[in-house]
């Protein structure tokens, strides 16, 4: 039993070793990931489009679960049996990855000059000098309305503030609809969906959240504080019970055309196509006053980078210049839509709800999420905490006052603004 | 409960026997000579199979409980000085206790804790020993359906029972609204799971009605044991139903009550999972349902954003560590030993 075990492993490793000989000659990359859900579109269309310009050059795209990628991906660089290119979670994450010497100084590769400097800013050290992953996509926030109950109640599509909560107090008087649908029972939502989303109008983008990083500006100024005041209100035109609504429920309370306006990121458009039986219109965050700049929360995602250890890192780099390129961008934010480009060449979108989404890019100032460069890293982590506090906000637990104060005195425990 | 106090003496001498057994075995050599000289010894033949059998358990009780929990209590006196690990004593503890924040989370965790254990306590042990009492009345009927139903939902897992709670309680979706619209109650409905001030009673309550089936089964077993003299005679003296239960059943069955306590103690210090399940792991809201074993979570391996911080996470652990041995201590050496026990 045992004998036929082993040579049944002998001839099996035998004819695996050969055929691994037969392929000798064409290099293979690997690529760690953790969008599974995103496999058939690498497969079908981007390796493919790869492959035919680069002959000589195999790649394989291997992703696992969100949830174990950190810790699997950790373990694996530590043992040296990384593939050679790797997917780059944002900020700190990688960050401590590249310390490490984990991940390539990407710099100077050709087709970094396709990408902002915010849009870089995920995936460059601190001081500005050295970027290590080449940024793939970002999401953007706004929100995503029911446009037949907006035709039905005869609502504009809001563009200030005022017009906000008048739109919303009208779908409330009518009472067909929920005005709004977000819960606060898991948290993010209330922070991300709300605080991200809206916030960048009031502290104006880059510019509020570098005076932030710098120390010049404080959680507890009016342009932090403000946003929370907003939000405060937005209490009123939740579905009843929002305290313990969870994400799921928010998503199937719109998709179900029981709620009229969803705050959104744009990650959503791909699961509401298929199943929001109506049709659907996006608007960026009201701005205060009308005429004021517009800005938007264009948080980079995902990034890709090369593994130190790579064996192959010549190929690799011609694959980075590659998702670098205005073509990569093109079939990649085509296949999914809600994950666009950070490419500075602009991408013909098909979708109309993600060109809606991108087409915010030109008129309003993108900035990223305020609380994840730099600003999440210590204990307490902002991120987190204003998870919480943005729940409280909206459950009427905190004040926008309180809330801040809590804010600045958490990050005042472990930052230090360099002078 | 005299039978199950003979049964843990009789467990501790056995364990005596084979600790000499043991001993013993040091000097096998000469011994296995002694024997195949020919000459009988009055000395016991060594019992090489204790060892072997006892080894494989020990390696593995060491290798996955005992190492753990020592290296974990090291890990609390060190921390990354300057980036690479140091010794550095109890500052991790001064830190926990001293700093402003740290304590903060810690004393609301442990206050939550405390208030997880005494609902516990309140609810589910009282409701325990109801239902072992109901259950042995030996008129009622369909006692194996009612033991069944009520001891199932400890055998679920706690994710399923978090989920379905989840779905029980949402105000969106949930039945309980719908039940209680019904009865023209609705009123009476809020979004517990969702409210700083319900949120740990209701998923104490959960939790209570997942694990009532431990002990009233435990006590089940101490009623079905008191022989049916006592209770005749206590029938003969006119000790009857209630009173027989106070008078008679109760103290018989304290010692049952005591062990259930200390398992609820242990259980509920250490409990974390429900509480993930049920309100994730910053356990909202506002830090509501904050428990020892979320706190200790989110600090040893991070989350979210917030990266894992193993020195300080081990620190909680052995907070952890000290309050359910202090907790136990207390029982074993000043509880137990004063309960009255009765041979029959």
């Amino acid at each position: 039993m045992t004998r036929t075990t082993i040579k049944g492993l002998l001839l099996a490793s035998s004819i695996l070793g050969t055929a691994g000989l037969a392929h000798a000659e064409d290099v293979t990359l690997t690529i760690e990931s953790w969008r599974n859900d995103d496999l058939a579109i690498w497969q079908e269309k981007l390796i493919p489009a790869f492959e035919a310009k680069n002959p000589g050059i195999k790649v394989k795209f291997a992703p696992m679960a969100p949830t174990e990628y950190n810790a699997a991906l950790n373990a694996k660089l530590d043992a040296g049996s990384a593939g050679d290119l790797v997917t780059c979670r944002p900020f700190d994450v990688s960050l401590e990855l590249y310390n490490k010497k984990h991940l390539a100084d990407l710099t100077a590769l050709p087709g970094m000059e396709n990408f902002s400097p915010v849009a870089r800013s995920a995936w460059t050290t601190d001081d500005g000098k050295a970027t290590f992953c080449v940024p793939m996509a970002s999401v953007i926030h706004g929100f995503i309305y029911n446009k037949d109950a907006f035709d039905q109640l005869g609502i504009q599509i809001p563009t200030t503030e005022a017009e906000f909560f008048a739109a919303l107090d009208k779908i409330k008087a009518d009472g067909n609809y929920i005005p709004m649908a977000m819960g606060t029972k898991d948290l993010w939502e209330a922070a991300t969906m709300g605080y991200q989303n809206i916030g960048p109008n009031y502290w104006k983008g880059e510019e509020g959240r570098a005076a932030l990083i710098k120390g010049e500006q404080k959680l507890t100024d009016e342009p932090w504080v403000e946003p929370y005041r907003v939000l405060a209100k937005w209490k009123d035109y939740l579905g009843d019970g929002f305290e313990a609504q969870t994400y799921p429920d928010s998503q199937n309370l719109f998709t179900l055309g029981r709620a009229a306006i969803y705050p959104a990121g744009s990650w959503e458009i791909g699961l509401f196509n298929t199943q929001a039986q109506f049709k659907m219109g996006a608007f960026p965050p009201p701005v205060k006053n009308a005429g004021d700049t517009c800005y938007i929360s264009d948080h980079n995602d995902i990034g890709i980078g090369l593994n130190t250890k790579s064996a192959h890192a010549e190929q690799a780099k011609t694959f980075l210049t590659w998702v670098a390129s205005p073509e990569f961008a093109d079939i990649y934010a085509n296949a999914l839509p809600g994950f666009f480009s950070l490419n500075s060449t602009p991408v013909k979108m098909t979708d109309p709800l993600a060109q809606e989404f991108v087409s915010w890019r030109e008129k309003c100032k993108p900035t990223i999420r305020s609380t994840y460069q730099i600003l999440a890293r210590g204990t307490p982590s902002l991120e987190n905490e204003t998870w919480v506090e943005s729940a409280n906000v909206i459950n009427g637990t905190d004040t926008p006052e309180v809330a801040a104060e809590k804010l600045q005195k958490g990050l005042d425990a472990w930052y230090k603004p360099a002078k | 409960m005299a039978y199950g106090e003979t049964g843990r003496v009789a467990s501790v001498r056995i364990v005596i026997v084979w600790g000499t057994g043991l001993l013993e075995t040091d000097g096998s050599m000469s011994d296995a000579l002694s024997v195949q000289d020919g000459k009988p010894t009055a000395r016991r033949p060594k019992r090489w199979h204790i060892l072997v059998f006892l080894l494989p358990a020990f390696l593995v009780y060491s290798a996955v409980m005992i190492l753990p929990l020592i290296e974990t209590l090291r890990l609390s006196l060190f921390n990354t000085v300057d980036g690479q690990p140091a010794f550095v004593g109890l500052a991790n503890f001064q830190t926990l206790f001293g700093e402003e924040r740290w304590a903060h989370d810690f004393w609301n965790a442990l206050k939550n804790n405390v208030i997880f254990f005494i609902i516990h306590m309140c609810v589910q042990n009282p409701i325990g020993v109801a239902l072992a009492a109901m259950l042995s009345i030996p008129k009622l009927r369909f006692v194996t359906f009612y033991r069944t139903a009520i001891f199932l939902p400890t055998l679920l897992s706690f994710v399923i029972v978090g989920f379905i709670w989840k779905l029980i309680l949402s105000p969106i979706w949930g039945v309980s609204p719908w039940i209680l619209d019904l009865v023209g109650l609705k009123s009476l409905f809020a979004p517990w799971l969702g409210k700083p001030g319900s949120a740990l009673i209701a998923v104490s309550l959960i939790s209570v009605w997942q694990y009532v089936g431990i002990p009233m089964m435990l006590i089940y077993a101490a009623l079905l044991n008191i022989p049916d003299e006592v209770i005749e005679a206590a029938e003969c003296d006119g000790v009857t139903g209630w009173s027989q239960f106070w008078k008679i059943k109760l103290p018989l069955i304290l010692p049952a009550i005591g062990i259930i306590s200390i398992l609820t103690f242990v259980g509920n210090f250490n409990a974390f999972d429900l509480v993930y399940t049920v309100q994730g792991a910053l356990a909202g809201p506002d830090g509501s349902t904050d428990i020892l074993g979320t706190l200790l979570y989110r600090t040893f391996f991070g989350f979210q954003l917030q990266l894992g911080d193993r020195s300080m996470g081990a620190t909680i652990a052995t907070v952890m560590f000290l309050i359910i041995l202090a907790g136990v201590s207390l029982y074993l050496f000043v509880i137990q030993r004063r309960m009255r026990r009765y041979q029959f």
